[in-house]
């Protein structure tokens, strides 16, 4: 008969109606499933006992992909051995110039815009492999949990941007696997702990891995929460300090350099094996030699191992330092210090960590589950199996999300760190009369100039009606989803006409680039406030030109006479010169002014003329219409 | 029908060393509630399937017990049901979790999720 786990009071099903649900750790060097069973989270060991699988993924023609332990260690095309392709999620062919990735792999770059692996089974893209992965993941959920999963939470990076998530929720379904949730790995590690049960705290996620370090202060309010700040370096692991210990070896064995590739991987097991032993015990007995005949024989202490880590220890704290002084956070203000990566277990790092945030760090769970188990928690509550909601985690957005207007500014429709899911409006017009199309951009980022921003997505809202500039009434709404996920939309309010846009763009920022980003926006905050207020006169003069030009076509032999003609367009051609050369805002702005003065009574004129006009028996519809004019044409002489 | 705990003495539940073993873990670990309350009810494909969870009250038909140190909760109607039965932790591949044997059961359904008495 079928097994059966302990459910919580109520929350039985009925049979063939058990809502399996799993986390996933999807990460860069290995992936774990982890799955919560009469009410404890654990993580899914394999057939072959195995807790983790290493995030390798081997092609051979003709067959399916091998993935795990077996390609990990198996012998094979090492170029269609594909490591580390998390690194590529979401990311485009400009992405992989100098990439580590770059310098193993062939890459297949001019077939569209995602590149892909050149593997001997042919190009495979990082969202295959992660597929290969989580399939992978989902075969052993089902065969440790005894029936069809109704869904997985999926862990990213807190600083992944909508295209890495986009990227790992295609990887999901593409492995029949339905994604109940993106979760930010720091709020994955938090929720393992039961940070979230707190009434309210500031969080700091120290994760070291094997190959990258990252930190994140996380911000609990009210069972929400916020990413305050995350900074790290991809480049700085545990695997450092084993190259470190290699290089103490050399040093003791006396030698510059090891004989080959496969020397260096040997001595790199070794190294990891003396700093694993150093976990748990104060010194090691060390007996090395290598093919050359070089012999080290001594011991190893953990003094000596810890000036040894030292360095790479201390590069760690430089970003710690950062996020706290990007949150504007106060050391004493941290309330908990959760441990992430197999590197923590290094008693050093846990010391270093703890003495600079004065305080215990927690590591009773094992920092390599750690993020899967949270993730396994935060399934069990999505797939209701749990009473009441006392835990709906939100995540916030990392950067702000806006639309381009006139003069290449930016229009933030949603800030930075706004709680998702969102969704906000804001209503746009035309610019130009008769405009019956409208290019809507929709960029990320923190600045003010859309250079200056990330370009997500472009798309266009036709078929407006065909009215005077500013009459047309668009409805633009930004919506984010629980997965970070946004959606664009425009509506035309009279008309009924719609666009709209899932933005799927097909790169990413990195970690550091978003960081740049955000320090970008504090540094030129003051330069690109002038920018923008210089750009708002621009445009301002770009439309009063406009719309004065359009009038004189119409009707500026009706109303004026030579001589006020030639002063009219003396005036218009100082203020086009002057917006052509000039970057003083002030210049154009009396410029603006001079021109508004000198049209004044011809736009007075017009106005009296259109208002006759109408008095004189129209429709309603035209009435509408002349009155929307007359009002435009008034605002264009208003100073 | 009988009162009180001449009917637990007639009517038994067991656990295996492996169940005893598990719930304990499981109950401690929950941090809270009273107990294990098991049950049966009319549903699934065969007529009856049985229910395993967490207590937190006991209420106005339950009886209650002791057997490895577990409180054990059952409605007095869903003892009828399992009168006899050794509850077992177990192993079948990768899946593992709790098993009802039960001498009562006449017929299962193909996945033995539910049965008939």
């Amino acid at each position: 008969m079928a097994l059966l786990q302990i459910a919580e009071p109520g929350q039985s099903e009925a049979p063939h109606q058990r809502r399996l649900a799993v986390g996933i750790d999807l990460g860069t060097t290995n992936s774990l499933v982890a799955a919560v069973r009469s009410g404890m989270a654990d993580v899914l060991a394999d057939e072959n006992g195995h807790r983790s699988v290493p995030s390798v993924v081997r092609y051979t023609p003709g067959c399916s992909p091998v993935v795990g332990h077996a390609a990990a260690t198996g012998s094979g095309d090492s170029r269609s051995t594909i490591r580390s392709a998390k690194r590529l999620m979401g990311k485009g062919a400009t992405d992989l110039v100098d990439s580590w990735l770059c310098r193993h792999y062939r890459f297949d770059l001019d077939s569209g815009s995602v590149p892909a692996f050149l593997t001997a089974d042919g190009p495979r893209t990082a969202i295959e492999v992660s597929a290969a992965i989580l399939g992978r993941l989902k075969h052993t959920a089902e065969a440790a949990l005894g029936g069809e999963l109704v869904g997985a939470v999926v862990t990213v990076p807190a600083y992944f941007d909508d295209a890495q998530r986009q990227a790992t929720k295609d990887a999901a379904s593409l492995a029949g696997l339905q994604v109940l949730r993106l979760m930010n790995e720091p709020t994955a590690a938090a929720v393992a702990y039961g940070l979230d049960n707190e009434e309210e705290g500031i969080v700091a996620i120290y994760d070291l891995g094997g190959g990258t370090f990252d930190i994140s202060l996380l911000k609990l309010q009210r069972g929400v929460f916020e990413v305050l700040a995350t900074a790290g370096n991809t480049e700085l692991g545990g695997d450092d300090i084993d190259n470190a210990i290699v290089q103490w070896l050399m040093d003791k064995a006396c030698i510059e350099r090891l004989a080959d590739e496969n020397a260096e991987a040997a001595a790199k097991v070794y190294a990891r094996s003396l700093k694993e032993a150093l976990s748990t015990s104060a010194s090691v007995d060390v007996d090395w030699r290598d093919d050359a005949g070089h012999h080290v024989l001594c011991q190893l202490s953990i003094e000596e191992f810890n000036d040894i880590s030292r360095p790479l220890v201390m590069q760690t704290l430089k970003p710690c330092r950062q996020v706290l002084r990007d949150a504007g956070i106060d050391r004493e203000d941290v309330t908990a210090v959760v441990m992430v990566g197999g590197s923590t277990r290094v008693p050093l790092v846990r010391d270093s960590v703890a003495a600079f945030f004065e305080r215990d760090v927690l590591t009773s769970i094992d920092p390599d589950e750690v993020v899967a188990i949270g993730a396994a928690i935060q399934a069990n509550i999505l797939a209701g199996n749990k009473a009441g909601s006392d835990l709906l985690l939100l995540d916030v957005t990392p950067l702000s999300l806006g639309l381009e207007i006139m003069g290449g500014l930016v229009e933030k429709i949603i800030p930075r760190n706004t709680t998702i899911p969102i969704a906000r409006g804001q209503e746009f017009t035309t610019y130009k009369d008769a405009q019956t199309a409208m290019a809507l951009h929709v960029v990320q980022g923190e600045r003010e100039l859309v250079e200056d921003c990330r370009s997500l997505a472009r798309f266009e809202l036709a078929g407006i009606p065909a009215r005077v500039a500013g009459a047309a009434r668009i409805q633009v709404l930004f919506q984010v989803d629980a997965d970070g996920l946004l959606t664009v939309s425009a509506l035309e309010r009279d008309s009924g006409v719609v666009a709209s846009v899932n933005v799927k763009p097909s790169y990413g920022l990195s970690d550091g680039e978003i960081e740049n980003m955000l320090r970008d926006s504090m540094k030129h905050a003051g330069e690109d406030m002038q920018k923008r207020v210089l750009r708002e006169q621009k445009v301002e003069a770009a439309r009063v030109l406009e719309a004065l030009a359009a009038a004189l076509q119409a009707d500026g032999d009706e109303h004026l006479d030579a001589e006020e003609r030639a002063r009219i367009d003396d005036l218009v051609r100082q203020l086009s010169d002057v917006l052509q050369h000039s970057t003083d805002r002030e210049v154009i702005r009396q410029a603006v002014h001079a021109l508004e003065r000198g049209s004044g009574d011809f736009v007075e004129r017009r106005m009296n003329a259109s208002v006759r006009k109408m008095m004189s028996g129209q429709g309603i519809d035209a009435m509408d219409e002349a009155v929307g004019k007359a009002r435009h044409e008034a605002c264009t002489s208003d100073p | 029908m009988v009162e009180g705990l001449e009917i637990l003495s007639d009517m038994g539940v067991t656990f295996t060393d492996s169940a005893a073993r598990h719930i304990k873990s499981f109950l401690e670990k929950r941090g809270k509630g009273i107990g294990l309350r098991l049950a049966v009810r009319t549903t699934g494909c065969s007529g009856l399937a049985y229910v395993l969870e967490f207590a937190d009250e006991v209420a106005a038909n339950d009886e209650v017990f002791q057997d490895n140190d577990i409180t054990v909760i059952i409605d007095r109607k869903s003892l009828v049901y399992l009168d006899g039965t050794e509850l077992d932790f177990t192993r079948e591949g990768l899946n593992e979790g709790f098993k009802f044997n039960n001498p009562n059961v006449k017929d299962e359904c193909g996945c033995g999720e539910s049965f008939t008495i």
